[in-house]
């Protein structure tokens, strides 16, 4: 079959193609300039602008306050990279927990319920309040009083609720199906939760759960509420002392530049998943 | 008389991997084709060519005297007019059996709900689906969804009816049902592209039989050519071994 070779309808056919596809992106780039011209036009045209300018962004002060930025905003990231893995162990713990169908470990399920209902209610910004200043006001002995500790702490509870129910949305998505042909191959509840259902639960919710990460790395900025000196921090205190904001948008810059990353690589996961177990089924 | 579909030196690969070389095919209105042949020589990627699922790498596809497989061509005002049904029926499982049957009509066709309703509710009457209608599709039998997703694609009225396996996931009690369904259809004059395992059902209802090896044509003729006096020995050891009693 290797004697083909394309007629000449089908040579003028991708030539068509090609000219479409020309015109699609000429169309793409147009429209993209027409919108971010008139969105600049708008911005620059309003009559706060030159105020604006001056006080949220001033290269000076952008340049100045920066080394500090830079050097607080690793505060932020350690927080992050600590408490992104224990709230992925404690949140499937917590879905695991809510999904245990034997007698004995009804308390366990009852728990993770309440756990997830009270936590997922309580504001993240008060909570991380709450326990970063009470709980060193309880003076207790051998455990710290750092607020940076108990303020990730918070963080970490308070994102476990929301990613254990993600991975028990996951978990309950796994076809009925899958369950009985664990059973009939005679897994335990266990095994076929570890082995069958977990796997694949995890591969479904991948999207969502980084969804939740970049919200998390986001709401480090709310550990500054509690004195705890991160990138925020610092933001402010140079703000405040030069009566200027400029520094509030670099620390949305950072942020900004933190986050992007991790949403590429959500969104390359979610299409090699895709190619994988998809492929040519349409 | 104009053919409605005229199909002329498709080819269709994947990568390396040539999937349809060289197919020609014409189809005249009221035709019942019946793609035959083993799994994987191409009868279901030559339906999916037919309504531009598939973009082909070589050929013209005409419909209605006009050829579709030029890029310019809006491929939605082609499917507007070509109905498809699946192996495994692909109901959507979040609407009703009536909401399944009366989107495509009102989205598509601009047809009012009240109008889209009486027609598939008529429909599904006609195929013994009257109290189906407003149930969920997975509280059906196979047989039942695979009828289901039959009037679905009735319900627009297409020219031209693309049925592919769509007896190849239910049991052979099953099939009977939704096999005498297509029958009637053919009866009353639609035309119709069919994949097809059915031997029986294909030597019955087939105005022509295709017989498909390697994604070509190998042999096309009316039914009792085909099954009675096929030209071409690779027919021949085919039939030979999905006919029960030795192909005669």
């Amino acid at each position: 079959m290797s004697e083909w070779s394309p007629s000449p309808r089908e040579l003028e056919r991708r030539g068509i193609r090609r000219s479409l596809r020309t015109r699609s992106i000429l169309v793409a780039t147009l429209a993209m300039i027409a919108v971010f011209a008139l969105l600049v036009i708008g911005l620059v045209s309003s009559p706060g602008w030159d105020r604006v300018q001056d006080t949220f962004f001033n290269w000076h002060h952008a340049r100045e306050s920066f080394p500090d930025i830079w050097d607080y905003f690793w505060v932020n990231v350690k927080i992050f990279l600590i408490a992104e893995p224990l709230i992925l162990v404690v949140g499937l713990a917590v879905a695991l927990a809510r999904q245990a169908r034997a007698a004995i470990l009804t308390p366990l399920r009852v728990l993770a319920v309440a756990y997830t209902d009270v936590l997922r209610g309580i504001p993240t910004v008060l909570l991380i309040l709450l326990m970063g200043f009470g709980v060193p006001a309880l003076q207790l002995q051998g455990v710290t009083n750092s607020a940076l500790v108990w303020a990730t702490v918070a963080l970490v509870l308070s994102y476990s609720a929301y990613v254990a129910e993600v991975f028990r949305a996951g978990i309950e998505s796994i076809h009925p199906s899958q369950l009985a042909s664990a059973e009939a191959l005679g897994l335990s509840r266990a095994q076929t939760m570890r082995h069958v259902v977990v796997p694949q639960a995890v591969r479904r919710v991948v999207p969502p759960l980084l969804n939740d990460f970049v919200s998390l790395q986001k709401d480090t900025a709310l550990v500054s509420l509690v004195g705890v000196l991160d990138a925020v921090f610092a933001a402010r205190d140079y703000g405040n002392y030069n009566f200027n904001y400029t520094p509030l948008v670099v620390v949305a810059g950072f942020f900004v530049v933190i986050t992007i990353p991790l949403a590429r690589l959500c969104d390359w996961l979610q299409r090699r998943m895709v190619e994988k177990e998809r492929a040519g089924s349409r | 008389m104009t053919a409605l579909l005229e199909v002329a030196g498709l080819r269709k690969s994947y990568g390396d991997r040539v999937v349809l070389d060289d197919v020609s095919l014409t189809v005249q209105p009221h035709d019942v084709i019946c793609l035959i042949g083993s799994s994987g020589s191409g009868k279901s990627t030559l339906l999916r060519c037919l309504n531009l699922l598939e973009e082909i790498d070589d050929g013209v596809i005409a419909f209605e005297g006009r050829e579709i497989s030029d890029p310019r061509v809006d491929p939605r005002a082609v499917r507007s007019r070509i109905g498809m049904v699946f192996q495994a029926y692909n109901l959507f499982p979040h609407l009703t059996v009536l909401e399944n049957c009366t989107l495509a009509p009102r989205l598509v066709h601009g047809v009012s709900r009240a109008d889209a309703e009486s027609r598939a509710r008529e429909l599904l009457g006609r195929f013994g689906l009257a109290e189906h209608a407003t149930k969920h599709p997975d509280r059906l039998s196979g047989g039942q969804q695979q009828r289901a997703a039959l009037v679905r694609a009735l319900c627009t009225s297409p020219t031209l009816l693309l049925l592919d396996e769509i007896t190849a996931a239910l049991d052979p009690e099953l099939v009977g049902e939704v096999l005498s369904i297509v029958r009637a259809e053919a009866e009353a004059g639609t035309t119709m592209v069919i994949a097809t395992h059915e031997m029986a059902f294909a030597r019955d209802v087939a105005t022509s039989v295709c017989f498909l090896d390697r994604g070509r044509i190998l042999e096309q003729g009316p039914p009792a050519q085909i099954f009675r006096a096929p030209e071409q020995e690779r027919t021949r050891q085919f039939l030979r071994r999905v006919l029960p009693g030795g192909g005669e």
